[in-house]
């Protein structure tokens, strides 16, 4: 119990904040704050996999969450019967031509002896095989982008329950994390970032322009929901009764009937979107808690033990007879997944896919300072790392508000200096963020909860 | 005249957008070149640095245009920009005082420096947009064109017109004299020798007597230089906005690492193999063909190998091909 302390007053104190939130700014708002902490912390998780058990720098994570992202709409969108019609036979055609490169490609590199001839016909062949693709490809995606461009204009997905698509999100980061871990691994370190940073921004705009997959900058909005909508639970019996029960004490004081209704309605609405991300925060905790329990497990495993043998002294390890790329491979396979995962419920919970939105800023280097911050190689600290850096970018407007307001309460409002630093309050948690990275780095370089290993 | 026609279209919209796209690139990876050489270390600051450049440089363009002062066809910001390169140097020694200098004491390994660089990147991110702002501005006053596309086409008779806008040309000559002065003092001076062999091993360079500190300060101070200048030539070209120039990162990191990282006449052809590539493969054909080939031959579709879309998209694709078959870029940089 004793030595667990710090992480129990860590949780707790964060836990006090967000209640806080909740107490003097709205539910809503705290609740918010909340979910969206819980799928930093899946990010977080799958980051410092990478990086905290095997010292493998990954800034590729916005290309994984925006794959996860595709993923919710592939799978609960209802497919678009015209447009497969319209132009589905073409794209197969195109998926079966791109099937026939890469095995042509495995054929020459498997049968050939390396020499100039061979990278050569392979560049030819991989140029023909992109000219021939664009050839097939083109008349069908024009068709299927004029199938009712407005609201459709892609192939749409397979009408499945979005909660599917976490899994599903999991396995297409984990694809694409094998394709750039066979490329990219053997790079050193600040390559590897640079590489994995460059191959996610192409994916990004693969995702973007592709309109016939997914609808690229015109988003794809009202995906289907795993928790009730709020204008269901309005009229609904029960619910009304519930926020009846809670509100007693507050309704009672009311004498006039209407006014009555009039209140109770209020509560009624707030209460309904209270409720629904309610339902979020408890899918996304049991998500975190079993990532939470298989991390642990696999921490401290044999294979938990190997990957910091391999972090800590590749060369050691490896002399041991530990096979250090496929384990690296393995490990990079994993964190994306998990931050594939992470894509999916960021999008389930919007409701929303917008490709546009997707910014390194946000999605990977605001996560790096989110598993420096916590903690690297340390479950606990990386989630406590999530939670902290997402309450401070989000409370961050307010406090620096609330700063400036105190330094300045002396120069009146119309102040020209005054009003600039007012008007630029959302960009202080640039600032908080890259002070607050530099202070750990400097200060406290394994995180506010560090990495403890025990040999038991 | 087809022929001639056709060479003009190339000129106009392959050429000379991509030489003018290339120098500004160019000199932020001579930029990135020289910190990760020298100081040892992928700068992930790079595009807010230059963005915090332009921004001064544009702050005391303001200044000077309330004064009244103007160079009158040429941009007022050239005026500013040697204002704009001390505040930047101020800036980045400030930065190393506080940030760096500890880490390279510590002697910590690459990756730290780069999280490191991280946090500096935030920070000069806030304080562009805390000063002025995250909008779209452009500063570029004087006369816009040298030859503009109409006139060029009743001066010559041609079809088609090339328009030769002021500030590529600009861009072009200030690249190309501050270039030169730069390989003349890397390779002819003496303290721009002792960076070479500072670069090339410390260790030995420690040894024969060559001052860190004197080291680190010059490569700061030429940073500087060519972070402001290579981000002004970009927002006189186009415009200022604080996220395109974060994103202008990414492909001034793939000039670099193509020519060769730590080698700056790699990273000065680099960033043209970057731009012409970006610019030659998603260049529409069509009109080009039109005019090259017989009329019973002309095609039909835009003769488009990608869309503009990918423009990014192209210079990533070369980076990561030449990082996996030549990690030591095009160029020969440093050996990984």
């Amino acid at each position: 119990m004793r030595k667990n302390l710090n992480v129990i007053a860590a949780y707790s104190i964060m836990m006090i904040l967000i209640l806080m939130v909740g107490i003097f700014q709205s539910w809503n708002i705290a609740l918010s704050i909340f979910n969206l902490c819980l799928i930093s912390a899946v990010m977080t998780m799958g980051a410092n996999i990478q990086w905290g058990y095997a010292g493998l720098i990954n800034f590729g994570i916005m290309g994984y969450t925006a794959l996860g992202g595709l993923a919710a709409v592939l799978i609960s969108v209802d497919p678009v019967q015209e447009a497969w019609r319209a132009g589905g036979f073409d794209i197969l055609m195109c998926l079966w031509l791109i099937i026939v490169m890469v095995l042509v490609i495995r054929f020459i590199l498997k049968n050939f002896e390396k020499s100039k001839l061979r990278t050569y016909s392979i560049a030819a062949l991989i140029i023909t095989g992109i000219i021939i693709i664009r050839v097939t490809a083109e008349p069908g995606i024009e068709k299927i982008e004029a199938v009712n461009p407005a609201t459709t204009g892609f192939l749409g997905g397979f009408g499945l329950p979005i909660i599917f698509s976490w899994i599903v999100g999991a396995l297409f980061a984990g694809g694409l994390a094998f394709i750039v871990g066979k490329v990219a691994l053997g790079l050193r370190a600040d390559y590897l970032a640079i590489a994995t940073l460059l191959i996610s921004e192409i994916v990004i705009a693969i995702i973007k322009h592709e309109d016939w997959l997914t609808r690229g900058v015109k988003n794809v909005i009202g995906l289907k929901r795993p928790a009730p909508y709020e204008v269901d639970l309005q009229t609904t019996d029960w619910f009304i009764n519930l926020v009846e029960k809670f509100n007693s004490g507050k309704l009672s004081v009311i004498d006039n009937l209407a006014d009555r209704q009039a209140a109770l309605n209020q509560l009624v609405i707030e209460g309904s979107s209270v409720f629904v991300k309610l339902c979020y925060s408890g899918l996304f905790l049991v998500v975190v808690i079993i990532l939470l329990i298989l991390t642990q497990k696999a921490l401290y495993s044999p294979w938990g033990r190997m990957m910091r043998a391999i972090r800590d002294n590749e060369e050691a390890a490896n002399a041991m007879g530990k096979n250090v790329v496929k384990q690296h491979l393995l490990i990079f396979i994993l964190g994306s997944a998990i931050v594939g995962i992470a894509g999916a419920m960021l999008v389930t919970q919007d409701g929303l896919f917008t490709p546009g939105s997707y910014r390194p800023m946000r999605y990977t280097f605001l996560i790096w300072v989110m598993v420096i911050v916590g903690g690297s190689g340390n479950n606990f600290g990386a989630i406590l790392g999530g939670f902290v850096v997402w309450f401070l970018w989000i409370e961050a407007a307010p406090i620096s508000m609330f700063l400036i307001n105190f330094f300045t309460a002396g120069i009146p409002e119309t102040n020209a200096i005054k009003a600039h630093l007012i008007e630029s309050v959302p960009y202080f948690r640039f600032l908080l963020m890259g002070l607050g990275l530099l202070f750990i780095m400097r200060y406290r370089p394994k995180g506010i909860l560090p990495e403890k290993i025990e040999i038991k | 005249m087809d022929f001639v026609n056709a060479i003009i279209l190339l000129l106009n919209y392959i050429f000379i957008p991509a030489l003018t796209y290339g120098s500004q690139l160019a000199l932020g990876a001579i930029f990135v070149t020289l910190i990760y050489g020298i100081l040892r270390f992928a700068n992930f600051a790079t595009g807010d640095m230059m963005s915090f450049g332009t921004m001064a440089t544009i702050l005391f363009t303001w200044y000077f245009q309330s004064l009244g002062v103007s160079l009158g066809v040429l941009p007022t910001a050239l005026l500013a920009i040697p204002f704009g390169i001390i505040l930047m140097i101020l800036y980045m020694l400030l930065i190393d005082k506080f940030v760096f200098k500890y880490y390279r004491h510590q002697k910590s390994p690459p990756v730290q420096f780069a999280m490191v660089s991280i946090g500096v990147m935030f920070v000069t991110q806030a304080v562009v947009r805390i000063i002025i702002g995250p909008s779209d501005r452009r500063f570029f006053d004087g006369e816009k064109f040298i030859i503009k596309a109409r006139e060029f086409k009743e001066m010559t008779g041609l079809n088609e017109g090339l328009a030769l806008k002021s500030t590529q040309v600009i861009t072009i000559f200030v690249t190309i004299v501050l270039v030169s002065l730069l390989f003349w003092f890397l390779n002819r001076t003496k303290t721009g020798k002792s960076m070479k062999a500072y670069s090339d091993n410390e260790d030995l360079a420690l040894l024969s007597g060559i001052d860190p500190k004197k080291i680190v300060l010059v490569t700061w101070v030429i940073a500087g230089i060519l972070a402001t200048i290579g981000g002004v030539l970009y927002g006189l070209d186009k415009s200022f906005k604080p996220f395109t120039y974060f994103n202008n990162m990414l492909p001034i990191f793939a000039a670099a690492i193509v020519g060769g990282i730590g080698n700056p006449f790699g990273a000065f052809l680099g960033g043209y193999v970057i731009a012409f590539s970006e610019i030659l493969l998603t260049y529409a054909y069509k009109k080009f063909f039109i005019y090259i080939l017989p009329e019973s031959m002309e095609p039909n579709s835009l003769v488009q190998l990608l869309s503009t879309d990918y423009k990014f998209a192209v210079s990533f694709s070369i980076l990561v091909i030449v990082l996996i078959y030549r990690p030591s870029g095009i160029f020969k940089g440093k050996v990984l």
